[in-house]
């Protein structure tokens, strides 16, 4: 990618069930504390559920709350922090020349779901079906509504990823940086599933719901007895750009964008596989133009699945052989499975480590499965390491699809 | 149910559809557009609630009898008492 413009990030922002700013977020990451709550679910009754509670109304009017989507207004409210933290004079940015691409895992199912139960309670008599259904459900209503909340008149659409998608919006950002389509980018990923039922019933039926009488304990990737997924709402929305122009105009740059590799198993629609997750992450560093032992944090994408977190770690096993100073962690485990905006929120909760040198924990391991055992997974307390130079963040999703990112320290060779 | 009374429908169903709109000082006489932020999606709203909550259709050849709340009140009117309000 040399011969290519270099792409930063310059700014972002976040709601996660346990936080709502990249400070709160990475200060329960370090200490350990995740929040899980208890979700009624429509037809299914009570189930963990990472739940966001971000204010709304702090960038939208309460109309515009009300004939969005929740999903819509969790893009506005990251893309709006984003924009602040990034220090863009936006009065004097060309919105015509910003891009708008956000990672979603569905979208629609909430609000048909909704509308469904609606016209239930009139006899299913579609007159009572709201005009409001398409643009809530057309698939790129949150990167949509980002742009009519901001006034960006470039492009914008999503990013149907399944729960790779929190690193194809960051890729897809960063390919249309490097062609010049545009020169701002906001991108991420994004989930409002925990207000969809089909989702829990669809993994509780496939055996593949999480559950504990404590529900900030039910997400435990690599745990011995974990026992699935906890399904969660969020979102993270970078600013990125390209590096002269982030230079010129003296834009605190948060780290670098290496390389990346999105590919696909071709084998089952929800099993992993082991050998093209190798393949993604081998394809990432070689486009970084890094070895292994370059990478001193893997953020892994394990959802507490009993196969898929041992995949994984067969993956990793593969791939970071001798390579002591890689350090490996989870996000999950804290808040649970934030879907399409999974892998964002994953990467920003790391980011802070290029400046600190934290690499924050995975939790709620009680009893590490032998077989999920990687020498160098940092298991339920934080660890001050000496450097940390690059990121890789793993994001797997159903259909076999398959993404590595890497980002590296800006200013770091 | 009076026409005063209709108002006041209309009213909270604005409300709830148009909640940052301050309704207080609303002219009965004045087309709602002309004083309140609503657009085309809105009146669909307010033709959907009074369908929802009170068993009132307003086909559309009639959307135009909603631009005001003395408008609605004099159109909602007969189609209310035949309900038996």
């Amino acid at each position: 990618m040399s011969s290519k413009p270099r792409i930063v990030i310059t700014g972002l922002g976040l709601t996660a069930p346990n936080g709502n700013s990249l400070g709160e977020f990475r200060a329960n990451l370090l200490a350990g504390k995740a929040r899980i709550a208890v979700i009624d679910v429509r037809h299914m009754g009570k189930h963990p559920a990472g739940v966001c509670d971000f204010d709304a109304t702090k960038w939208q009017k309460r109309k515009e709350i009300r004939n969005g989507t929740r999903v819509g207004s969790i893009s506005i409210y990251c893309s709006r922090e984003a924009l602040g933290d990034s220090g863009l004079d936006w009065d004097k940015v060309d919105k015509s020349r910003v891009g708008v691409y956000l990672g979603i895992t569905e979208h629609g199912n909430v609000e048909t779901e909704n509308e469904i139960h609606n016209i239930s309670q009139f006899g299913n008599d579609t007159k009572y079906w709201t005009h409001h259904h398409n643009p809530r459900t057309v698939a790129n209503n949150p990167a949509g509504e980002v742009t009519m909340n901001m006034g960006i008149t470039g492009p914008h659409y999503t990013i149907g990823a399944a729960c790779a998608a929190g690193n194809a919006g960051l890729i897809q950002a960063a390919q249309m940086l490097q062609l010049g389509e545009v020169d701002i980018a906001f991108a991420g990923g994004v989930s409002e599933s925990i207000h969809t039922f089909g989702i829990f019933a669809g993994f509780k039926n496939q055996g593949a719901l999480g559950a504990h009488e404590d529900p900030t304990k039910a997400s435990r990737p690599f745990d011995k007895n974990r026992n699935g997924i906890v399904i969660s709402e969020g979102g993270a929305i970078y600013v990125l750009e390209r590096l002269d122009d982030a230079l010129a105009r003296g834009a605190h740059i948060v780290a670098e964008i290496a390389g990346w590799c999105i590919n696909s198993d071709a084998t089952d629609a929800v099993l992993p596989n082991p050998e093209r997750q190798t393949e993604c992450v081998r394809m990432a560093l070689k486009r970084a133009g890094m070895k292994p032992q370059d990478i001193h944090i893997v953020s892994t994408h394990a959802t507490a699945t009993t196969l898929g977190d041992i995949q994984e770690c067969t993956a990793l096993r593969t791939v970071f052989t001798d390579c002591p100073d890689t350090k490996i962690n989870n996000t999950k485990s804290f808040i649970g499975h934030c879907m399409g905006a999974a892998g964002a929120l994953e990467l920003a909760g790391n980011l802070p480590s290029f400046d600190d040198n934290w690499v924050h924990p995975t939790i709620n391991i009680d009893e590490l499965d032998p077989e999920c055992s990687l020498p160098g997974l940092v298991i339920n307390q934080p660890l001050k390491v000496a450097r940390v130079n690059a990121i890789l963040n793993n994001s797997f999703g159903m259909l076999g699809i398959n993404s590595a990112l890497i980002v590296k320290k800006y200013g770091v060779a | 149910m009076t026409k005063d009374d209709i108002k006041q429908v209309v009213l909270d169903i604005i409300a709830d559809i148009a909640p940052d709109e301050d309704l207080a000082a609303v002219k009965p006489e004045v087309r709602l557009r002309d004083q309140l932020s609503l657009d085309s999606m809105d009146f669909l709203d307010i033709v959907m609630e009074l369908r929802k909550k009170h068993g009132i259709e307003v086909p559309e050849a009639d959307y135009v009898q909603l631009a005001s709340l003395d408008s609605c009140a004099n159109y909602l009117l007969p189609k209310f008492q035949a309900k038996g309000k």
